[in-house]
């Protein structure tokens, strides 16, 4: 399966350690082998400092694998904090990776503009950042990351930071966002019924260094509910396998 | 506009209880003219010899405003290179360190044969007076960028030059206005010395050298001219504290009023 020539994103027994200004490298990652094929969604669970953010840089090509191969089109990082510009408008924001690419303000923000409906954030296309909340600041640096044209999206817990109502809203919200703009996903999130509402398949990673200790195929029909039994049967599961790894 | 004039009111009121205090002293006390002179002789002088320091007094201004102009360009374009080579930062942080001690008497008489009686030379040291702090506050200001903000720029294939513009420079603007700040307010203390330990020639020297002659024989007029600088320092402050709020609004906004 892995390697096989439709896999648009495949990791191979990739191992990182970072550098650390004093003492011993931290080893983040071990033996990490994954794969997503095109237009799907696989979710990375761990817990805490397992080096699921180390993992999506190295699938944007921030960093450089110690051990093993990645093979991955250009991607694009939406980080674990927002990191919208405070100086810009909500409109400007989404609007800088084309700004970046070289296209005019006024362009850019026909652009961008035209998503902001779509979104509900009609109206709040001159707020600063400041001036939005949490869930919308989300959504902006969601809007930021898909206008970037990459074809492979690299959410780092994208929903960590929000309330439980808030979190079920955008949740929500991606499901239909990413159904309207199909695009290939790696979504990290410490959240397993996150993970299982969204993805197409869930790998479980280890406690640090990080190593995929199960991989768990979802193959629930689309809309998913949270309340469904198969749902739930599911989420235990993968709960019980992150479960066993912690204690090991 | 009255708002503002209520904030004001405290600082109007502390000064009038000061000068109040200071008329009574040297009531009191029987100091001479010479030594202190009581706040109504200098009102006098002031009012006696208005056309004289007006006179004056837009020469230092200018003086001042220019300088700062250099002292701004030159601390940026400092501060930018310092930022972005480390060889440059190695090089130059050291010698600008350095030149903050320099006296000035040492190399006026030196900027007047380069460059002559006019108003470069003093430009010249209120820039070498004013500019470190600038320097000082804007490469710490870039500095202070959100170190995960280059991974996300690079992702979405910013170049070395659109990373700066779009997210260190902006980011770095309220602490190069707080190095202006600084700057502004030793540029007229600056222009003071630049007017004094530069030979000058013509019809108006500047309050500077006004003062300077005054102080002995005319020590009222020495005062009066002093207030105005004094005034025009502070007005320069509380303007660039305006051009905050226009050029870095959401800085303003997250921190509250400024001083
Ligand atoms: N720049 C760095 N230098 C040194 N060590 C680092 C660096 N970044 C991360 N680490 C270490 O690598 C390990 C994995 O970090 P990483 O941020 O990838 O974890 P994570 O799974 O994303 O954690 P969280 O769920 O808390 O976000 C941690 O032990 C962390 O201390
Ligand atoms: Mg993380």
């Amino acid at each position: 399966m892995p390697g096989a020539p439709e896999q648009l994103l495949s990791l191979q027994s990739v191992g990182f350690a970072h550098p650390a200004r004093r003492g011993a490298p931290v080893q983040a990652l071990s033996e990490v082998s994954l794969h997503a094929r095109t237009g799907e969604l696989l979710a990375v669970v761990g817990p805490s400092g397992c080096g699921k953010s180390t993992l999506l840089e190295l699938i944007c090509a921030l960093h450089t694998p110690d051990q093993g191969t990645i093979t991955a089109p250009p991607a694009v990082l939406m980080p674990q904090r927002d990191l919208l510009l405070a100086w810009l408008s909500a409109l400007d924001n989404v609007a800088l990776p084309l700004r970046i690419a070289g296209l005019g303000r006024a362009q850019a923000r026909a652009r961008a503009r035209e998503l902001f409906g779509e979104v509900g954030l009609d109206g709040f296309q001159q707020a600063h950042p400041a001036e939005l909340s949490g869930g919308m600041r989300q959504r902006v640096a969601f809007l930021r990351t898909l206008l970037c044209g990459k074809p492979l999206l690299c959410l780092d817990e994208p929903f960590g930071a929000l309330d439980a109502i808030t979190r079920a809203e955008m949740q929500e919200w991606l499901a239909a966002t990413l159904a309207r703009e199909r695009r290939t996903v790696v979504l990290v999130t410490h959240d397993v019924e996150e993970a299982i509402l969204l993805a197409d398949r869930v790998a479980v990673l280890s406690p640090r260094p990080g190593r995929v200790v199960a991989s768990v195929e979802v193959e629930l029909e689309r809309p998913r509910n949270r309340t469904d039994a198969a749902l739930s049967a599911l989420r235990e599961h993968a709960l019980g396998l992150l479960a066993s790894e912690g204690q090991a | 506009m009255s708002a503002r004039l209520r904030a004001g009111l405290p600082a109007i009121a502390l000064a009038l209880g000061l000068l109040a205090a200071w008329e009574l002293y040297v009531d009191l006390a029987g100091i001479g003219e010479q030594l202190l002179p009581a706040p109504h002789a200098v009102a006098q002088a002031l009012w006696d010899s208005a056309g004289l320091l007006w006179h004056n007094f837009t020469v230092t201004a200018g003086e001042v405003l220019l300088g700062l102009a250099l002292a701004l360009s030159a601390g940026l374009a400092l501060a930018v290179a310092i930022h972005l080579s480390p060889l440059l930062r190695r090089a130059l942080y050291p010698l600008a360190v350095g030149s903050q001690a320099v006296p000035i008497p040492v190399v006026g008489v030196l900027l007047v044969f380069w460059w002559g009686f006019g108003i470069f030379p003093k430009l010249v040291v209120i820039a070498l007076i004013c500019f470190f702090p600038v320097v000082v506050a804007t490469v710490d200001g870039l500095a202070a960028v959100d170190p995960e903000q280059p991974k996300l720029l690079r992702t979405l294939d910013a170049s070395r030059w659109q990373a700066f513009r779009f997210a260190e420079l902006p980011a770095a603007l309220p602490a190069a206005i707080s190095g202006a700040r600084i700057a502004l307010t030793i540029g007229v203390i600056g222009a003071f010395i630049a007017e004094t330990t530069t030979p000058t020639s013509g019809p108006y020297p500047g309050l500077g050298r006004e003062i300077l002659s005054d102080v002995n024989f005319q020590t009222a007029r020495a005062y009066a001219g002093s207030a105005i600088l004094i005034v025009f320092a502070i007005a320069c402050f509380y303007a660039l504290s305006g051009a905050e709020r226009k050029l870095a609004p959401w800085h303003t906004r997250a921190r509250g009023e400024t001083p």
